[in-house]
């Protein structure tokens, strides 16, 4: 975090604070305006659009765009289903297999440490590749088109689990774990009731990793899903917005399926499609945001 | 020490600490499974791969695949495309993500430096789905916030964003800052906020300016993580943000000649082409590669500080 410069001795002079606030005030808007504007293209009316254009200023507003998507709520239902089970389990998986695997090998007692750590750090040096992962999935493990094709990939990543066995290795005090042993304890009991309470901060943050990760995941679908109602949300919208370009780049092809272009999403509703898969990300960002910046400076300081 | 008590220590230590091998196993074995079986299925490269006979049952073919992926022309492009792109991205990402947070750390309102770093990290929670619709927003051609308003405006002529190709280098290095220049701007906050002030004080009493502060303390201090983000992100040089290049550019034909990277060529070649041989010698090239450079800028770092490198 910032260090709180008002009371720091030192300080810039009043004229760069003020250039400074500025260029942060821009880039602030520069990072919030886009997404404010696909908001906004989702409420407008279609006349509108074809009039004006996209604009942050709409002549007229209409919940038209809502309206024909819960019309088609299914597909929407199925989505948000597929999304929300993938991300919870995924993510309850991944932060208690990378807990798990990064608790060991942060005992500085454990024999087995180094081999461990080494087998963990290989996989961020080298991996087969894109197509040998794929033919691996769907010949050898026989994983395709199923969830755990969507879960799989993402249950450890080495650069999180390297960062939670720093945190362990900071944080939880060897005497702590000897006198539990003294008093009888098992290594799992020991890792559930004391090592795990005391490193909420870093389970939080690796969760929210985690959930962000499988939540914004579409490219695992695009390599191995193949029915309608194992589309994850995500993935759904880039269909919704490649169909369109397709459309687009084929005219002639359009020209033949008057009823396919009739049937194409129009702009608002593509848009509102845009903001219906943001929109839970939107709507919790304010409360983890915070809690995320302190995690992560746990987890980055070296020890 | 003999042998034998080496080995029944080992035996006695694995006893011993059992109940910690055995957690480890559920991660081991998704290890294994998504790690380690791909490394092991490298070999299709090497082979002529075919639906009749299988993988296992393809014949061998050397270095045939390896061949036509470097006779074919497409090779120097998307190399090309990649390593200028990931250079560039590199390059420009860390310059706007430690003056973010050089800058950030100079603000003296806390409530505002905290409500800066709320906006400039938002873009990174998007997927690269969602941030080609806000490309979307901005470049479709009919209605589009650039051509609608902006150009309107200019009394210029509206722009097909996609398919003019000679924009798109600009759009891809904006979109890409504008993703995670932020993001990293957070790592680096994080290195500043654990300085000593004391340094600055002395610095302070000594007459030292803002400048020389910043160039005399403050980096020297985030350099070890700096280093390593790089080494990190040298193993990726051969790669690219598949999302970015396939999704944002709409994997619009017109745009391949700057948006085909090694990645969105090794997807297209698999599932369009259905080449597995080409794909997964591109796919090896590209691991090889990124192999080498960690490992040599790994040496490089330890050349010039041995503490500093990450093995």
């Amino acid at each position: 975090m910032a260090n709180d410069s008002g009371s720091r001795i030192g300080g810039i002079s009043v004229a760069s604070s003020m250039i400074l606030n500025i260029a942060f005030v821009i880039l602030s808007l520069i990072c919030f305006l886009p997404v404010l504007l696909v908001i906004i293209v989702s409420f407008t009316d279609g006349q509108s659009i074809l009039t004006q254009g996209y604009s942050f200023v709409p002549d007229k507003w209409s919940l038209i765009a809502y309206e024909s998507i819960f019309k088609d709520f299914q597909t929407i239902l199925s989505g948000y289903r597929v999304s929300f089970t993938i991300t919870i389990l995924g993510t309850a998986l991944s932060v208690l297999l990378m807990a798990l695997y990064a608790y060991p090998i942060s005992r500085a007692d454990y024999p087995f440490r180094n081999a461990f750590t080494f087998f963990l750090f290989f996989t961020m040096l080298f991996n087969g590749g894109m197509v040998s992962r794929y033919l691996i999935y769907t010949q050898v493990l026989h994983i395709k088109d199923s969830y755990m094709a969507l879960i799989l990939p993402m249950l450890i990543v080495p650069f999180n689990v390297i960062i939670m066995r720093t945190f362990f290795q900071t944080t939880i005090h060897p005497a702590v774990i000897e006198s539990a042993r003294i008093d009888g304890a098992g290594e799992l009991r020991i890792f559930l009731r004391i090592v795990l309470p005391l490193s909420l901060p870093v389970l939080a943050t690796m969760a929210l990793f985690s959930t962000i990760g499988y939540w914004n995941d579409w490219f695992n679908a695009l390599l191995y899903i193949s029915s309608e109602d194992k589309y994850p949300l995500q993935y759904l919208m880039m269909r919704v917005l490649n169909d369109v370009q397709y459309l687009r780049n084929n005219v002639e092809l359009a020209a033949q399926n008057p009823t396919m272009m009739k049937n194409l999403p129009n702009e608002s509703l593509q848009m509102a499609m845009a903001v219906i898969g943001m929109g839970p990300i939107l709507i919790a960002y304010p409360f983890f945001q915070k809690y995320f910046v302190k995690g992560l400076t746990v987890g980055a300081v070296k020890g | 020490m003999t042998r034998a008590t080496g080995f029944s220590r080992f035996i006695h230590a694995m006893w011993k600490y059992k109940a910690l091998t055995l957690m480890m196993l559920p991660a081991v074995l998704v290890l294994l499974a998504h790690s380690y079986l791909p490394m092991f299925g490298i070999f299709i490269a090497f082979k002529n791969v075919n639906y009749i006979d299988g993988i296992w049952g393809s014949p061998w073919v050397g270095f045939d695949n390896f061949k036509f992926l470097f006779s074919s022309g497409d090779m120097w492009r998307i190399v090309r495309n990649t390593l200028l792109y990931s250079l560039t991205f590199m390059i420009l990402n860390l310059v706007l993500s430690v003056s973010i947070a050089v800058a950030i750390n100079e603000i003296r309102r806390r409530f505002l430096a905290k409500a800066y770093q709320s906006f400039i990290i938002l873009p990174h929670f998007l997927s690269m789905v969602v941030v080609s619709y806000l490309v979307y927003a901005f470049l479709q051609p009919d209605h589009g916030f650039i051509n609608a308003t902006v150009l309107k405006a200019f009394g210029q002529d509206a722009v097909f964003w996609y398919s003019e190709k000679e924009y798109w280098p600009y759009i891809l290095v904006f979109v890409n800052a504008w993703k995670h220049a932020g993001f990293g701007a957070v790592i680096y906050i994080a290195a500043i906020a654990g300085i000593d002030p004391e340094y600055y004080e002395a610095a302070l009493i000594d007459g030292a300016s803002k400048w020389k502060q910043i160039t005399n303390i403050t980096i020297p201090f985030i350099r070890p993580v700096i280093i390593i983000m790089t080494i990190l992100s040298m193993g990726s040089i051969f790669s690219s943000d598949f999302g970015l290049f396939f999704q944002v550019p709409m994997n619009s034909g017109a745009l391949y000649p700057v948006t085909d990277t090694v990645d969105t060529y090794v997807y297209r070649a698999l599932m369009q082409l259905n080449d597995i041989g080409m794909s997964s010698a591109t796919a090896l090239v590209q691991s090889v590669v990124g192999f080498i450079m960690v490992i040599a800028t790994n040496s490089a770092v330890r050349q010039i500080d041995r503490e500093q490198a990450l093995f």
